[in-house]
């Protein structure tokens, strides 16, 4: 087989919110192709390490390369990366099918949103008001958005909130085919199982570094538990311990 | 970056204030005209209001879109857009939707009343280019003021400060000081201090073209001899432009450094 090209590399990476420590010397490089699970208790900065990534948060210091060249203060780069926000707030008065068009109209990329509105079931949502949608079928528009372009990078956190079980079942599939297209995905979750079904790579954040890094199998081999859930837990309180 | 201008200006051209704003200075111009009858008092009449009311508004508009996109402007973010222009794109698409307000909601009016056939036209437009000059400079003082503080009610509170500074505050300071210091010459202070309030300076400009200066007595003298050369005007609109890119300057300054 051969050696995976590096796509993203990031290096020594600290960030802080005024006295607060987020990011603390964090290095991580992830590979092209494969999901790419980013998990840790709350406020262990998952979401500041994907802004990062995506320059929406500017570090303090560290470098962050994207196929090898630098991101900071760049912005092309992100032609080349779908994201999926945690928090699916949109402006409240367009209503769903302007949103895309407009996305779409920033994008100028191909897109198949058509084939994710049916997939999602939102055909019949599409001239309600944003603001007027459930949780729920505002996190499926999200995930539209998000799928509706070909980028060699996908980020997602969070992205099962609010999702029902078809729906979830439907964004397991769309992962699962990405990821056969040689797509490299980045998620962040609290659901174990969604992580044991989807994930090739586990990334563990503690304190602002990386705790561990590897495969689901390396990760119960070295906790000693059978079952991701409980070798999670027993990564956090080997910490505290 | 014309893309984000393009949305912002759909957007505000669909919300229903930028039509109450337009409806009231339509009413407003109507009625002025209705009841002084006459071009010229109409139009000093509506200077008074405007150089107070569109600061008033640029300010509240600018700090409200902000907050209100908030959501957007992260998704925006996440987009290959330069961060500079999204936020470039919103200020101009804010100004230029209020701008529109203010020529449509007074030209109406005044040019159904016979603008073209009289003489006030220079004034009018004058009043107009002014008008505009303040949409520009408040929505960039407001929108610096948004960035800057994350806490809405905090936003909210000190734009309406710094409108209240520089439309009240600043001129009672300033009487206070003309009336202290009234033993020494105060030619140059004043017009320094008059020229470092874009409020002031608007007031100024227009007053001195309408030609009522002779009622400002000696200092109306004085800023007759400034601001009515032609060296004096260019001067104010320099120091009206540089309220708008002083502003801008720092709001792409804060830019390079925030989180979103």
């Amino acid at each position: 087989m051969p050696k995976k090209s590096k796509m993203i590399e990031i290096q020594n990476l600290h960030k802080k919110f005024g006295k607060l420590t987020v990011l603390d010397g964090l290095d991580l490089t992830i590979t092209e192709g494969g999901v790419f699970a980013i998990l840790g208790p709350n406020g262990s900065g998952k979401t500041t390490l994907i802004k990062c990534l995506l320059g929406m948060v500017i570090p303090n210091e560290g470098k962050i390369a994207f196929n090898d060249s630098t991101i900071l203060r760049k912005w092309d780069y992100r032609n080349d990366l779908n994201y999926l926000p945690q928090i699916a707030n949109f402006p409240a008065n367009l209503s769903v099918i302007e949103l895309f068009k407009m996305v779409k109209n920033l994008r100028p990329k191909a897109s198949k949103e058509q084939e994710l509105i049916e997939l999602f079931g939102l055909e019949g949502f599409l001239n309600k008001k944003l603001g007027n949608l459930s949780g729920g079928t505002k996190q499926k528009v999200n995930l539209v958005l998000t799928f509706m372009f070909d980028s060699k990078l996908i980020i997602l956190d969070e992205p099962t909130t609010g999702l029902d079980p078809i729906a979830l079942i439907h964004l397991k599939e769309l992962i699962a085919k990405e990821k056969e297209k040689g797509k490299t995905i980045l998620v962040t979750t609290h659901i174990m199982s969604f992580v044991d079904e989807i994930a090739d790579e586990i990334v563990f954040l503690l304190d602002g570094k990386i705790y561990f890094k590897g495969s689901v199998d390396q990760l119960k081999k070295e906790t000693k538990q059978s079952n991701l859930e409980h070798a999670i837990a027993n990564l956090i309180s080997k910490e505290d311990a | 970056m014309l893309k984000i201008l393009k949305y912002s200006i759909y957007d505000l051209l669909r919300s229903r204030w930028s039509y109450v704003y337009f409806t009231f200075y339509l009413i407003l111009g109507f009625v002025l005209l209705f009841l002084n009858n006459d071009i010229n008092k109409a139009v000093i009449t509506m200077m008074n209001i405007i150089i107070v009311l569109t600061p008033l508004i640029g300010t509240i508009f600018g700090v409200m879109y902000y907050y209100n996109s908030k959501e957007f402007t992260e998704l925006l973010l996440a987009q290959p857009i330069e961060r500079n222009n999204i936020f470039l794109g919103q200020y101009i698409g804010i100004s230029l939707s209020l701008t529109l307000s203010l020529v449509l909601g007074l030209g109406i009016p005044f040019v159904l009343y016979g603008l073209f056939k009289s003489a006030a036209i220079f004034d009018f437009t004058l009043l107009v280019v002014v008008g505009s000059f303040l949409n520009f400079i408040f929505v960039a003082l407001a929108y610096n003021i948004a960035l800057s503080t994350e806490n809405k009610i905090k936003g909210f509170g000190y734009a309406i400060l710094m409108w209240l500074f520089l439309a009240v505050i600043y001129d009672g300071i300033f009487m206070i000081s003309l009336m202290l210091f009234n033993e020494y010459p105060l030619d140059n202070f004043s017009l320094i201090a008059t020229m470092l309030n874009p409020i002031d300076l608007s007031r100024i400009l227009i007053l001195l073209k309408l030609d009522i200066s002779a009622l400002l007595g000696y200092t109306g003298a004085v800023f007759k001899d400034f601001f009515g050369t032609n060296k004096g005007a260019m001067l104010s609109f320099l120091v009206l432009c540089l309220w708008i890119f002083v502003p801008l300057f720092r709001m792409k300054r804060k830019l390079r450094k925030k989180d979103f």
